[in-house]
């Protein structure tokens, strides 16, 4: 008996409650070995973060729409069609002003925002399926940016711009800081806060929630703004790092802001799912692209080895959903 | 009967769900051709052990024999394989999927390597016709009622030619008409020598379709005696363990006292149509009819889940527009859904997420984060208060009995303060013990001036709780039944507009 308590307790402990950060030691161990002695290095792990952030960001709102039970493929044009139209923005009304690159920040917030509403409108409003709406809208942002854009790159005509995505606060880069306050503001909104619950109930199952006097619209409407948001965030730190946007750029940001969230234990069939997971999913990332890097891998096998994890990640929750 | 060999021997089955014990030595043998009843409460391992028998779960301990031979079952479809089948407690249907597509559902017939439909219509055009329920087999299963549903679901069982066939509560929520058709249909089967299992919740269904009865309690195996030796009371006393006089509370008189909901030719799309009805308060009123007839359509609009076409709604005799159920839980309204699992719990969530689902703005919120001390406090209050069995109170919803999901769901309507509180089929599924403690807190809240709607289709409940009881008939009240009216024939009279004709003359 003792023991079959003590077998069970190790297969819940692994499988259930800590098979991520089990999966994070490991990669953190294969890594620092395969990448010694640079993998450990502050300015090695510090470029990794940052590299991550972009697309991290977006990945911790991509979170809560998983949870609500949809998806926004459209986050990767959103950025490029966000971080342009900042561009535009700023070098109108703030060519060489401080207060126009914080006006311009805002700007750009409010905007994503706008776009993430568009979709949550049609999904939460009209209810079409969010895979549709979202791969229209994807269309949509990029056609528009190249259009705006001449399919040109837009550059910033204000030389303070590039400073703020370029510049470092306390040894993080800036849109690492982003990146962990965002986290932090989600993951109280996801586990400590009425929205956050009604989220992961809607997401589960929606005629409970419907039933239970949940504003189901509101509830599955707002993923997709705060998600805007965090498209904002990145915009801003993407365009402001290089100091211009192509239309070009961003594209399949969707693709690893979902990696990110699947890895961390989201559900893909919503209802569940985890802020902190992603963050750590989203890290996971980075460091195994890192060290296929240090390990002379070549480039076009990345992606390969990214689908790979991706794919194992659902395996283990589909069997740990099982287990029970 | 004693000469017929066993085909089915259970020995010394154990199941432990991360190691609570939910069967303890079960040993039990099931004779070729009879139906085997299978009674206790909830949560005393009926569905525990038939899920051992399908392949579903996997004992911890214990043989399973058949026809003498050892046999392991490590999953459903093994389970068919050695001609085991079963019509499961809950719906296995797949919406999307046409009637017939879901009987043959993992069993289709073939014509070389296309699928032979034009048979497969046939066949489940049969066996639904062998049912009395002749449904339309291209009709999509979403379309269908839940009665309907269920004789699919029995339909589906039966293509199997299982020799033996397991029925997990298949009359809940069948009316006494429906019930009679696969009782006949079961009799046919046992006179080509199918083997059959029997659960359910009403002692008089298992008395006049079974010829043993196995009774279980706490995962223990009680008894097996012929039905000979049995009748209700002694049935009830082996699930409960003791004896228990009375299911029903005393009636609570409320002639006198004001009207607080008034309805008035309230009409919604399809249903209901022109309702209208008057609650008093402290008052159990009845909500009686067929499956189908509106009535729970008519609570939905009350409660902003259904749009209304017209009509007026009065609370204290105002008149109130609600538009959505968060407006109906401000004035004081609660609705208990029929469908527990699809509107009712989150099954993922615990016992404390469950019950603050609806009142966690106004009661759990400090500096706008969720307090979750007070929520788990109050959990505490409720699980005291309802007797709620859990073995963990973080465990998710997903593990507990019908009877226990049932109370954390009450609990849940209860934290919000109802002044209003509607019971759709409060106790189906869900065992005496559980089903008294549920009347005797119905009646508490009377008594406390909380006025209660019970909507059911189980005319003792309505008989046995209400002083006054509406029927509904295709989407219309047919009647409303006062005092020493409230009776079985007239019930049955209003609800489907036919006088019986046996009982008529008295």
């Amino acid at each position: 008996m003792g023991e079959n308590k003590f077998m069970t307790y190790v297969r819940k402990f692994r499988l259930k409650e800590h098979s991520l950060g089990m999966a994070f030691i490991v990669l953190m161990i294969i890594a620092t070995i395969v990448g010694w002695p640079n993998f450990l290095k502050v300015r090695n792990l510090t470029n990794i973060l940052r590299q991550i952030s972009y697309t991290g960001i977006i990945g911790l709102g991509m979170t809560l729409i998983i949870i609500s039970g949809g998806i926004d493929l459209s986050v990767g044009s959103m950025t490029a069609f966000v971080g342009g139209i900042s561009i535009f923005f700023l070098n109108r009304f703030g060519p060489d002003s401080t207060m126009g690159i914080v006006l311009t920040f805002l700007f750009a917030l409010l905007l994503g925002s706008a776009c993430g509403a568009l979709n949550g409108v049609m999904v939460a409003r009209f209810k079409m399926a969010p895979f549709i709406v979202t791969l229209g809208t994807m269309s949509i942002f990029r056609s528009l940016i190249q259009y705006f854009s001449n399919a040109g790159t837009i550059l910033s005509v204000n030389m303070d711009y590039g400073k703020l995505g370029s510049s470092m606060f306390l040894g993080l880069p800036i849109p690492v800081w982003c990146f962990i306050i965002v986290g932090l503001v989600l993951h109280v909104l996801l586990n400590h806060t009425s929205f956050g619950r009604y989220l992961c109930a809607t997401g589960a199952n929606e005629q409970v929630a419907r039933y239970s006097a949940i504003k189901v619209s509101v509830v599955k409407f707002l993923p997709y703004v705060i998600t805007g948001f965090t498209v904002g965030i990145t915009a801003i730190m993407w365009s402001s790092r290089l100091n211009c946007i192509n239309p070009s750029d961003c594209a399949g940001y969707e693709m690893d802001a979902i990696a990110a969230a699947v890895i961390g234990g989201t559900l893909m069939s919503g209802g569940k799912g985890s802020i902190i997971g992603t963050m750590m999913g989203a890290i996971m990332l980075g460091i195994i692209n890192n060290m296929l890097v240090m390990g002379g891998i070549s480039a076009f096998l990345q992606q390969a080895v990214k689908g790979f994890v991706i794919i194992v990640a659902v395996l283990l929750q589909y069997n740990s959903g099982n287990s029970k | 009967m004693d000469e017929t060999p066993n085909i089915l021997e259970l020995e010394g089955i154990v199941k432990e769900f991360s190691s609570v014990r939910v069967l303890d030595r079960v040993s039990m043998s099931i004779r070729q051709g009879e139906i085997m009843g299978l009674i206790g409460e909830n949560g005393a391992g009926k569905s525990t052990l038939i899920k051992i028998v399908t392949g579903i779960y996997q004992k911890t301990e214990g043989t399973v024999r058949l026809d003498g031979k050892q046999v392991n079952i490590p999953d459903y479809i093994t389970a068919k394989g050695l001609g085991i089948g079963i019509v499961p407690q809950e719906f296995n249907l797949i919406n999307y999927l046409t009637v017939y597509e879901n009987i043959f559902l993992g069993n289709e017939r073939n014509r070389g390597i296309f699928l032979d439909k034009s048979a497969m219509r046939g066949e489940a055009r049969a066996q639904l016709a062998a049912l009395k329920m002749p449904l339309d087999v291209d009709k999509a299963v979403s379309d269908l009622s839940v009665a309907e549903k269920q004789m699919v679901e029995i339909a589906k069982a039966m293509v199997l030619d299982a020799r033996i066939l397991i029925f997990d509560e298949p009359t809940t929520t069948l009316t006494a008409v429906e019930v009679q058709h696969l009782f006949a249909l079961m009799r046919k089967l046992k006179e080509q020598g199918v083997t059959m299992i029997f659960i359910s919740h009403k002692l008089g269904e298992v008395l006049s379709i079974c010829d043993r009865v196995t009774v279980l309690r706490d995962g223990i195996l009680v008894s097996v005696d012929p039905v000979a030796d049995l009748d209700t009371t002694i049935m009830a006393r082996k699930m409960v363990g003791r004896d228990f006089s009375q299911v029903f509370p005393e009636k609570v008189d409320s002639s006198g006292k004001p009207p607080i909901l008034e309805v008035e030719n309230l009409s919604c799309p399809v249903l209901p149509k022109d309702v209208s009805f008057t609650l008093r308060k402290g008052e159990i009123l009845g909500f009686a009819g067929l499956v189908g007839a509106g009535r729970t359509e008519t609570m939905e609009a009350v409660m902003g889940l259904r749009k209304i076409e017209g009509g007026t709604i009065r609370l204290d005799g105002k008149e109130v527009r609600i538009h959505h159920p968060r407006e109906a839980v401000d004035h004081g309204l609660a609705y208990i859904s029929e469908d527990r699992q699809g509107k009712g719990i989150v099954m993922d969530y615990d016992i404390p997420k469950n019950i603050s689902l609806i009142s966690l703005k106004e009661k759990y919120k400090k500096r706008g984060l969720i307090d979750k001390a007070k929520e788990a406090e109050s959990s505490e209050h409720y699980i005291k208060e309802f007797n709620i069995v859990a073995a963990s109170k973080r465990a998710a919803l997903r593990f507990f009995s019908g009877g226990n999901q049932q109370k954390v769901y009450l609990a849940r309507w209860m934290d919000t303060k109802p002044r209003i509180l509607i019971l759709d089929e409060p106790t189906r599924g869900i065992d005496i013990n559980a089903k008294r403690e549920i009347y005797e807190f119905i009646h508490r809240l009377a008594e406390d001036g909380i006025s209660c709607i019970i909507i059911s289709s189980e005319m003792e409940e309505v008989i046995g709780m209400c002083d006054r009881v509406y029927v509904m008939r295709e989407g219309r009240i047919a009647g409303c039944l006062v005092k020493e009216q409230v009776t079985e024939e007239n019930i049955v009279f209003n609800a489907t507009g036919i006088q019986k004709g046996m009982k008529q003359d008295g």
